[in-house]
C-alpha cells in the first residue's frame, strides 16, 4: 500500500476531502471555510473542488451556523460544522446542550442528529485568554454527544471519518499546535477506532493518561523519565466522552500509578472526572494518589514565559512523576 | 464482610474462652454493643463490636478457648450484600477458629497508611500492613514495602508459592483440615490449597498479633506504672580481660558474649536486691523466689519477644550462652514455651549491636523492672588519677516506683558493675 507524508492539517483536509467525495449528503460550513479556507487553512482548496453548495461561509454567528447543522443533520444530511475555535462555541453551546443533545433522546429515538462539529482548541502560540482555552471537557460533561480529541496526524484524518459514521453528534477538538504535525499515513484514508483510548508507549512504573495537545508532551516526559529508570506508559484517550476506562484500569493494573495530563484547567475538569471514576473503579489498583497535570487556574496569558509556565509541559509531567515514583 | 475476632484482653492475655453468645446470626448489631462474654484469666469480659451491620455467622461455639485474634463471627456490614464474603473464599468452607485471622477489618487497631495496591496485595499474600515498614511519605506503605516485606518471610513461608502451581497432586505432606484455608486466599490456584500456603499468613497473624500485644502491654506499662531511671557506666576493662583469656581456651563455637556476663550479673545482684525480681499483682509487690531473666529478642519481621532463662542466677556461663542461643533461634522460628514467656521476673534489653550507647526500657507489665544495657564502647576513663582507655557499657535501670525508689535502685545496679569487676566469680 502507498503511503502519503501529511501534515495534520493536510490529514483533517483529507478527511473532510473523503467525506465529501464518498457521501453525498456531506457538506461543509463555517466562518470563512470557503475561499480563506478556514482559520487555520483546514479546509483551503476544498471551495474550489466542491462548490459552494458544499463548502459554505457563514455569518459569525455560532449558534446560528450550529443551530443550521442540527437542523440539516435533522434534515437527513451531514453537516460538517467547523467553528473557527472552542473559545467562540460558547455562543453555540445551547444549541449544542439543549438541541443537538437532547433530540435523539426527546423524540424518543425518531430522530437522531449526525452532525460532526469540528473546532481548534488549546493554548501555547500566544493567543491570549479569549483565544487559548482548552473547553473540550465541558463537552465531554454532556451526555448525548462524543467527543473525540485527535492527538496525531492519522487520527486526525481517520477521526473525520469515524465521525461521519455515527449516527450522534460528535465534536472533534483539533489542538492548534498539532496542526504543522507531520506524519506518513496509507494514502486511503480509513475511519479510526473511536471507542478505545491507545497505549502509545508502553510501560511499567507510571500511567500518563492524556489526549490531544498534550500527549506529544507526556511522550516527551517518558523519554526523559526513561532516561532515569522511569519507565511510563502512556495512554492517548482519543475519546473524551464516552471515557474507554478499561484501557486505564488496565494500565493501572500495571503501573499502579497514575498522572492525568489535561490543558483543561483542574477544577471541575476532565482530569477530575477521569480521577473519580478511577478512584470508584480502581481504587485498589492505585499505590500513589492520582495525580493531575493541569493547565494553570487562571486566563491562559499572552505572555510567552506565562503562557509556558501556565500550560501543562513535559517538565511539570517529569515532576510530577518523579515525586511519585520513588 | 467484617470480622469480629478475640481481642487482646489485657497485656497478657494470648487466649480466651468464649463463655457465651448475646447475639445470633441475623441479629442486627451496631457499633459498641456488646455481643459476646469472654472469659480471660483475670474476668469474664463483655465485648463490643466495632462493626454495625448483621451478624451472618458465629464461628466459634462457647466454651472454646481460642488465640487473640482468632475470629469469632462474621458481620455483614451494612449496605454489603448478603451470602460469601470474598470470592476466593467463596468455595472454602467456614474458617476454622485456629487458622482464621483477623484483617483490616478489625477496627480497634490504629489505622495503618498504606496504599490501595499495596493494601490489596498485603491482603493477598496474607501480610499484615502493622507488621510492615512504609517507605512513602508519612511511613504509607507501598507496594514495594510489601513486596520486600514479603520477600524478607523465611524460605519455608516463599516455598509455597513456587510449589503451588506445577503440581498437579499435592503431595500428602499434611492433611489440608489441619492448618484450615488461608484467611486471605491468594491467587485462586489451579490446585487445592495444601496446609502450606497457610504457613505465611499463620506467622504474619501471629506477628500482628504479637504487635498488638507489645501495644496493649507497652501502653499499659506506661499508663500505670510510675517509671524512674537510672543510669550508670560500668568498667569493663576486667570483664573484657577476662573473657578474651577465657575464650582463648575454647573452640570457636563454645565461646562466651560478653552478652552473658551481663545477665548472669544481673541474675545475681538480683539477689541482692530482690524487690527487683517481683511482679506487680494490681496493688502488691509479689517477690518471685526463682530469677528468671528474661531477654528481650527482636524478631526479623518486626516486633520483639522477652522470653525468660529459668533460673538465671544458678547457671554457668556456658549454660547460659546455649540457653541464650537456643531461645533466640527459637524465638525467630516462634517456637518459644509458654513458661519462657510466662515466667520472667526481670528483663534485660540491649540495643549494643545497633551501636546505640544507652537504652531506657519501658517495664514490662506486670515486671517491675527492666535493665538496659547500651554498646560496648571505648572510652576514656579516669583510674586513680590516670586516663585511660577503657571498654565501657552504660547500664540502665527502670524502676516501677510503686514498688521501689532510688536508693535500692542504686544498690542493684552498683552491685551490677561490682560483680563484672570480678567476672571469674559469675
Amino acid at each position: 500500500m502507498s503511503t502519503v507524508t501529511l501534515t495534520y492539517r493536510e490529514a483533517v483536509r483529507a478527511g473532510l476531502r473523503h467525506a465529501l467525495a464518498t457521501d453525498d449528503r456531506a457538506f461543509i460550513m463555517g466562518e470563512d471555510v470557503g475561499g480563506y479556507g478556514g482559520a487555520f487553512a483546514v479546509s483551503l482548496g476544498l471551495l474550489e473542488e466542491f462548490g459552494p453548495e458544499r463548502i459554505r461561509n457563514t455569518p459569525l454567528s455560532e449558534s446560528g451556523f450550529v443551530g443550521a447543522g442540527i437542523g440539516a443533520a435533522l434534515a437527513g444530511m451531514r453537516p460538517i460544522v467547523e467553528v473557527m475555535t472552542v473559545n467562540f462555541s460558547m455562543l453555540a453551546l445551547d444549541q449544542v446542550v439543549n438541541n443537538a443533545a437532547t433530540l435523539r433522546y426527546m423524540s424518543g429515538g425518531q430522530m437522531s442528529v449526525p452532525l460532526v462539529v469540528r473546532m481548534a482548541t488549546g493554548g501555547g502560540r500566544q493567543l491570549a485568554a479569549q483565544h487559548a482555552h482548552s473547553l473540550e471537557g465541558w463537552y465531554a460533561h454532556v451526555p448525548g454527544i462524543k467527543s473525540l480529541s485527535p492527538a496525531t496526524v492519522e487520527d486526525a484524518r481517520g477521526m473525520v471519518l469515524a465521525a461521519l459514521e455515527d449516527p450522534d453528534p460528535v465534536f472533534i477538538f483539533e489542538h492548534a499546535t498539532l496542526y504543522p504535525l507531520e506524519a506518513e499515513l496509507d494514502e486511503e484514508p480509513s475511519a479510526v477506532d473511536i471507542a478505545h483510548a491507545i497505549v502509545r508507549r508502553q510501560g511499567s512504573d507510571v500511567t500518563l493518561v492524556t489526549y490531544g495537545g498534550s500527549l506529544g508532551k507526556c511522550l516527551d516526559a517518558a523519554g526523559e523519565l526513561a532516561a532515569d529508570g522511569i519507565d511510563a506508559e502512556v495512554i492517548d484517550l482519543r475519546t473524551l466522552r464516552p471515557l474507554d476506562l478499561d484501557t486505564i484500569l488496565t494500565s493501572l493494573a500495571k503501573t499502579h500509578r497514575i498522572v492525568i495530563v489535561d490543558e483543561g484547567w483542574k477544577t471541575g475538569g476532565l482530569a477530575g472526572e477521569i480521577s473519580a471514576q478511577v478512584m470508584e473503579r480502581g481504587f485498589d489498583l492505585l499505590d500513589w494518589p492520582v495525580q493531575r497535570v493541569c493547565s494553570a487556574e487562571v486566563p491562559i496569558p499572552y505572555a510567552k514565559h506565562l503562557e509556558d509556565a501556565a500550560l501543562p509541559s513535559a517538565e511539570a509531567v517529569v515532576a510530577v512523576v518523579k515525586e511519585m515514583v520513588i | 464482610m467484617a470480622e469480629f475476632v478475640m481481642p487482646a484482653l489485657g497485656a497478657d492475655m494470648n487466649a480466651g474462652t468464649l463463655l457465651q453468645w448475646l447475639k445470633q446470626p441475623g441479629d442486627v448489631v451496631s457499633r459498641g454493643e456488646i455481643v459476646a462474654v469472654v472469659h480471660t484469666d483475670k474476668a469474664d469480659v463483655e465485648v463490643e463490636v466495632f462493626t454495625t451491620g448483621v451478624i451472618e455467622e458465629l464461628l466459634v461455639q462457647p466454651g472454646t478457648e481460642v488465640p487473640v485474634g482468632t475470629v469469632l463471627a462474621m458481620i455483614r456490614e451494612n449496605g454489603a450484600p448478603a451470602g460469601p464474603a470474598a470470592p476466593p473464599q467463596a468455595a472454602e468452607e467456614p474458617a476454622p477458629p485456629a487458622a482464621a485471622a483477623p484483617t483490616a477489618a478489625d477496627a480497634a487497631r490504629p489505622h495503618v497508611i498504606i496504599s490501595p495496591s499495596a493494601r490489596h496485595l498485603a491482603e493477598e499474600l496474607g501480610l499484615d500492613p502493622a507488621s510492615i515498614t512504609g517507605s512513602g511519605p508519612g511511613g504509607r506503605i507501598q507496594r514495594k514495602d510489601v513486596e520486600v516485606a514479603a520477600a524478607a518471610r523465611t524460605p519455608r513461608v516463599r516455598e509455597p508459592e513456587l510449589r503451588a502451581e506445577p503440581a498437579p497432586k499435592p503431595e500428602p505432606v499434611a492433611e489440608p483440615k489441619i492448618a484450615g484455608p488461608p484467611a486471605a486466599a491468594p491467587t485462586p490456584a489451579p490446585t487445592p490449597p495444601t496446609s502450606r500456603p497457610v504457613v505465611p499468613s499463620a506467622a504474619d497473624e501471629r506477628s500482628a498479633a504479637m504487635r498488638r500485644a507489645i501495644a496493649a502491654s507497652m501502653s499499659r506499662s506506661k499508663r500505670e506504672i510510675p517509671h524512674f531511671y537510672l543510669g550508670q557506666t560500668i568498667d569493663m576493662s576486667n570483664a573484657i580481660a577476662w573473657l578474651a583469656q577465657e575464650n582463648q581456651r575454647r573452640p570457636v563455637t563454645e565461646r562466651l558474649l560478653h552478652g552473658v556476663l551481663l545477665v548472669k550479673a544481673v541474675a545475681l545482684a538480683l539477689r541482692e536486691v530482690p524487690e527487683l525480681n517481683a511482679v506487680w499483682d494490681g496493688d502488691e509487690l509479689v517477690r518471685r523466689d526463682d530469677i528468671n531473666v528474661g531477654v528481650a529478642i527482636s524478631l526479623r519481621g518486626g516486633g520483639l519477644v522477652a522470653p525468660c532463662i529459668h533460673t538465671t542466677d544458678q547457671l554457668s556461663l556456658d549454660e547460659l550462652m546455649h540457653s541464650f542461643r537456643d531461645l533466640v533461634s527459637r524465638a525467630r522460628s516462634w517456637s518459644l514455651r509458654s513458661s519462657e514467656m510466662s515466667d520472667p521476673t526481670i528483663t534485660v534489653t540491649s540495643l549494643g549491636e545497633r551501636g546505640v550507647e544507652s537504652v531506657f526500657g519501658v517495664i514490662f507489665p506486670p515486671q517491675v523492672a527492666i535493665v538496659g544495657f547500651g554498646n560496648m564502647v571505648e572510652r576514656p576513663w579516669i583510674s586513680e588519677g590516670q586516663v585511660l582507655a577503657c571498654p565501657v557499657v552504660s547500664a540502665s535501670l527502670s524502676a516501677d516506683h510503686r514498688v521501689t525508689d532510688g536508693h535500692r535502685a542504686s544498690a542493684f545496679l552498683a552491685a551490677v558493675d561490682r560483680l563484672l569487676q570480678e567476672p571469674d566469680e559469675l
